[in-house]
């Protein structure tokens, strides 16, 4: 039995899922989410495209639609503490100096545009691609996204900032 | 220098950021650089994000993936449909539409909406062919059928009359979609031809598509995206056969 050809890709979903979630478990959650859907729509995937890029795609699909599905819980049970929010608030001993949890304080279409190009690797185009948003929108979110963490890593503090105990 | 160099651009000091100038424009950035603290301070920082990014997640490339992913792509039964999806040629050799295809510009075509086109085709094969049971829900209870598949897919539908082409309502049944309940309305014509519209609700993004045409061996699919709704029109009419029904559905289901 030869490999199946998403497994090379395991490690690089794996990190950029690590990077979005935080959270180990949650981001292997993510990572075999995202193998499932991709199995079930395999068929689809065109020999041409990149499919790595594919793998992000439908990875970042998997993401927004448990933002989406959050957040909608967290609506209709304001007082359920079950629902995840957008943002992580900040770890009592860490700062906002430290990357990952300054990433917690983007949106997440900013998270997932720094991660995709500065971390990934993706060309704009592929990023654009992934996102499914024309290119233009790729860099001035990129624009935002870099001059935010900037702010935030260098010890500047935004009053949307939340500190949570 | 005689004169004020033009400004550069954020998408230009991304490109430099990220190495994807050629090295004689990146000389050109270094040399602005130099002589522009503020500038430098900027690309400095943003630099500085790749590298912390790296820093802190590279790691996990060298781990061991945890037993469950691989798993995970063990082929189990998962296989057992794909004569189904030989049968039905296009799907096979797949198609994101516009993946490929579209200008850099433009967002492709949603992944989700091609999963309808396939899902419309799948169903077509299995429910055209039926000769004892085609519909759940037969044509002379229309009102029923129609007020019942809304209730179920949670949005409002219409059947369209597609009478002056030959084709009348057999009726229509609830099919599981890609994420939730979908509908299917048969149609048939008097020497038998059957025609199927496919209807699910889009959830990943809110993106119309104009239509769409897959052709296959034994079916062919016109499928595009309207308020949040996918419609696929499966059969073995032709193009431009598809197009002229395509065009006289939209009509009705475009509310």
């Amino acid at each position: 039995m030869g490999r199946h050809p998403f497994e090379e890709h395991l490690p690089r979903l794996r990190r950029y899922a690590l990077a979005l979630m935080r959270d180990r478990m949650r981001a292997d959650d993510l990572v075999q989410d995202t193998l499932e859907r991709a199995l079930r729509k395999f068929s689809l995937f065109r020999r041409s495209t990149d499919l790595r890029a594919w793998l992000f795609t439908i990875m970042h699909n998997v993401h927004v639609n448990q933002i989406r599905a959050a957040t909608a819980a967290a609506r209709t049970q304001p007082d359920d503490a079950g629902g995840e929010p957008a943002h992580t608030p900040l770890d009592d001993a860490a700062t906002a100096r430290d990357i990952s949890n300054a990433l917690q304080h983007l949106v997440p279409e900013h998270r997932e545009v720094i991660l995709l190009v500065g971390l990934e690797q993706l060309s704009y185009e592929e990023t654009a691609r992934v996102l499914d948003v024309p290119i233009g929108t790729v860099m001035s979110r990129l624009t935002r996204a870099r001059e935010r963490l900037r702010a935030l890593m260098s010890g500047e503090t935004s009053p949307t900032l939340r500190r949570v105990k | 220098m005689s004169h004020q160099p033009p400004s550069i651009s954020d998408d230009t000091l991304h490109a430099y950021v990220d190495g994807r100038l050629d090295a004689a424009h990146s000389a050109e950035i270094e040399t602005r650089l130099a002589t522009d603290a503020t500038l430098s301070a900027r690309v400095q920082a943003w630099r500085e994000q790749n590298q912390a990014l790296h820093a802190l997640f590279d790691p996990v490339l060298d781990e061991p993936v945890p037993a469950r992913l691989t798993q995970t792509l063990a082929p189990p039964a998962r296989a057992r449909w794909l004569p189904m999806a030989a049968a039905i040629g296009w799907l096979a050799v797949g198609g994101i539409l516009g993946w490929a295809v579209h200008g850099k510009l433009e967002p492709v075509t949603p992944i989700e909406a091609v999963a309808l086109a396939q899902r419309a085709a799948v169903a077509h094969v299995v429910y055209a062919s039926e000769v004892q049971h085609p519909v759940e829900v037969k044509a002379d209870q229309e009102q029923h059928l129609v007020h019942w598949l809304s209730k179920r897919l949670g949005t409002e539908l219409r059947v369209p009359d597609l009478n002056r082409f030959g084709y009348q309502l057999v009726g229509g049944r609830l099919l599981p979609g890609d994420k939730g309940p979908a509908a299917q309305f048969m149609y048939q014509e008097a020497h038998g031809t059957r025609l199927t519209l496919y209807v699910a609700v889009q959830t990943d993004d809110t993106q119309e598509t104009a239509f769409r045409y897959e052709a296959g061996e034994g079916v062919n699919v016109l499928y595009w995206v309207d308020h949040r709704r996918g419609f696929a029109l499966a059969g073995d009419a032709d193009r431009a056969t598809l197009l002229r029904l395509g065009h006289a559905a939209y009509e009705t289901l475009s509310f």
